[in-house]
């Protein structure tokens, strides 16, 4: 095992950790804008180190030039939508979570 | 070194499932699109993790590029598409 391969298995471990992070929140935080605040920021670190890591387990060529690319691109592009969506459910009238829209909430549902 | 990337490989498969549910049941379309983006995303990762089993990084490098673009204008234009109907 080379310098090389041990190096792109800590950043694919650490990218695969990230993942994991931005998917528990989006599946166990309340509210939407706190679901995308997990799945917008850890997601992009993720595929960042993920990408990094295939890159330097490719080595240098033009190939590992398309994927840092692809990682530049995601880093601009993943906020960017991310803010977009947020952005549409604000304008549409999505109320944020407080702990007063949380009573109303399990009041609505009857106590649960 | 391949079994490692296959490992990572199903883990991310995985994870693509626990976003599913949020894309399934998500209670209003803004969850379903947070869901679907971010499985958009770790499928982009899963598909260069073929490429490097298959050894063909080279060919699957370039389907990424597509699906990384595909995934932001979907996500964009699905925004812009409830900011001016204005209902979920």
């Amino acid at each position: 095992m080379v310098v090389k391969d041990v190096i792109a298995i800590l950043f694919m471990l650490g990218g695969l950790f990230f993942f994991f992070t931005g998917t528990l929140g989006l599946l166990r935080l309340p509210d939407f804008y706190a679901r995308l605040h997990a799945t917008g920021k850890a997601d992009t670190l993720g595929a960042v180190w993920s990408l990094m890591g295939l890159a330097v387990y490719h080595g240098f060529s033009l190939t590992s030039a398309k994927i840092v690319f692809v990682g530049v691109f995601m880093f601009l592009a993943q906020p960017t939508a991310t803010h977009a969506i947020s952005r549409a459910a604000f304008r549409c009238g999505v109320q944020p979570w407080t702990c007063e829209t949380a009573v109303l909430l399990k009041e609505d549902k009857g106590g649960e | 070194m391949t079994q490692f990337f296959l490992i990572i490989g199903v883990a991310m498969c995985v994870l693509v499932l626990m976003c599913l549910y949020r894309a399934t049941f998500g209670p209003t379309i803004l969850n379903r699109a947070a869901g679907i983006s971010a499985i958009g995303t770790k499928t982009l990762i899963v598909l260069l993790i073929m490429g490097v089993i298959y050894e063909r990084v080279d060919m699957f490098i370039d389907i990424s590029m597509v699906y990384a673009l595909l995934n932001f204008l979907g996500t964009v234009v699905l925004a812009k598409y409830l900011e001016t109907t204005g209902e979920i």
